[in-house]
């Protein structure tokens, strides 16, 4: 096959998501649209599970969806393995690499030995791509990197084990064959990809998910100097402004994102509507940092009133009410 | 966020990569841009590790005081949580916490040390010689 070529992009998995199916030969594949056709953009804070004793909330939708509804979307054949063995693990992905193919791998970031020390957690759904071997040194490509780097057997074999919490257990997944796509396809799966979000968004019937889950949270920011204290709820804060804007976000809860799709979608399907939309987005996003700068003020002990836990809650609100405008208009708008 | 607005401040990732970030250019259209870091974020990493060491400390003195064992400190230290440290040791998460206890740990044989000091990426000798 012919060289590889390293893209990075904001996100892991979109990231995989492009350069896996660009190599299939799907040219147009840019990470905005990998994420629109998955139907990236969510919101959830967690039920029943704390991180450090604090809330655990994602700005994106499962691990594994964006690569899995994209390449279903795009009718990509997908042929995905999780193993018991290590040893199986390791044969099954040297068979691949030498039949000349390039997969993408789930791995932990604890043990990934080129990650800086600051950023190993115990966090499994990271992804990468690996694209050849030499012997027994893997080239690897991190979509979040600005180039490609090798990694030896055991380092690689240690991150796919990697345990806790969606453990990778060896999970390898690639696209199986090289399928036409046509405009036709194209236009079709953003428009699903789109109503997917619009559901996803509005009409999840629970509170903690989507424009309801970020009143969710707010109601519970207003608390946690009473419950928890300033110290305390300041790291609190410091965790959902990580979830939002670490590496692999794109800023601003992956709403900039989500807007860059929309852009893209508007011209491809040649409505000017959309581009409405992505401004309401683009907004969204601002607010989402405006939010991440009064958080900080309490998490670095500036102010710490309830006054400004309650200001940070409100900014949360009003995300929540521009999200639900922005979305309940996605939502009318006749695609064809 | 506008292109001119990315911030470029120091952080971790100095060294490791610049991270991507969607922008508005001056047409008002979306590309990306590369930043080195954002203050506002590098400060709630840099408070969850000072919580990481306050707490890792804090179990180093729980062992030397003899409340708990080395378990519950090597836990701390390579920032797992009790359904990390079962994964990677195969034990229930019952059996760990009463591997927390002191005089359950001195008896525990070098077998099931071994598992631990596996997990941790130390020696056998190191966890029996609690000496962080």
């Amino acid at each position: 096959m012919s060289e590889y070529k390293h893209i990075q992009t904001a996100h892991c998995e979109n990231g995989v998501t492009v350069s896996l199916l660009r190599r299939q030969g799907l040219d147009f594949m840019t990470e905005p649209l990998a994420f629109g056709l998955g139907s990236g953009l969510f919101y959830i804070h967690i039920p029943f599970l704390k991180v450090n004793g604090g809330p655990a909330i994602s700005f994106r939708s499962m691990p594994g969806s964006i690569f899995n509804r994209t390449c279903k979307t795009l009718n990509v054949p997908v042929e995905r393995k999780k193993f018991k063995s290590e040893l199986e693990a390791e044969k099954f992905l040297d068979k691949q690499l030498d039949e000349g193919k390039t997969v993408g791998c789930q791995v932990g970031v604890f043990h990934l030995p080129y990650f800086p020390k600051e950023y190993r957690f115990h966090f499994n759904a990271h992804n990468l791509i690996v694209y050849g071997r030499e012997g027994d040194n893997f080239l690897v490509s991190d979509p979040v990197m600005e180039t490609t780097t090798t990694i030896s057997r055991a380092e690689l074999t240690k991150v796919r084990f990697a345990k806790g919490a969606l453990a990778p257990k060896g999970h390898i997944y690639f696209p199986a064959d090289s399928p036409i796509v046509t405009e036709e396809m194209l236009r079709k799966g953003i428009i699903r990809g789109i109503n997917r979000n619009v559901r996803d968004m509005l009409h999840i019937p629970a509170t903690i998910t989507g424009v309801r889950g970020i009143k969710h949270t707010a109601k519970k920011v207003r608390k946690w100097r009473d419950q928890v204290g300033e110290r305390q709820g300041g790291l609190f804060l410091g965790q959902i402004v990580r979830m939002q804007e670490e590496i692999g976000t794109g800023g601003g809860g992956f709403r900039f994102i989500y807007a860059a799709f929309l852009e893209e979608a508007a011209e491809i399907l040649g409505n000017d509507q959309l581009i409405g939309i992505s401004e309401q987005i683009t907004k969204a996003g601002d607010l989402w940092r405006d939010s991440a700068l009064q958080m900080a003020g309490i998490y670095k002990g500036r102010i710490t009133s309830q006054k400004d836990f309650d200001h940070a809650a409100d900014i949360m609100v009003e995300i929540a009410n521009a999200e639900k405008k922005a979305f309940q208009d996605l939502g009318k708008i006749k695609l064809k | 966020m506008k292109k001119e607005n990315v911030p470029q401040d120091k952080s971790s990732l100095e060294n490791f990569t610049r991270e991507v970030c969607y922008v508005k250019n001056k047409d008002g259209k979306y590309e990306t841009e590369l930043s080195t870091g954002w203050e506002t974020k590098s400060v709630a990493l840099e408070n969850a590790w000072e919580e990481i060491n306050r707490r890792t400390e804090e179990a180093k003195n729980n062992c030397l005081a003899g409340k708990s064992s080395p378990v519950a400190y090597y836990l701390e230290l390579r920032l797992m949580d009790i359904p990390v440290l079962a994964g990677y040791t195969g034990f229930f998460s019952w059996q760990i916490k009463r591997h927390m206890k002191p005089h359950i740990f001195a008896k525990l044989s070098d077998k099931k040390l071994e598992k631990y000091a596996s997990a941790f990426d130390i020696s056998i000798t190191e966890l029996k010689n609690f000496n962080p």
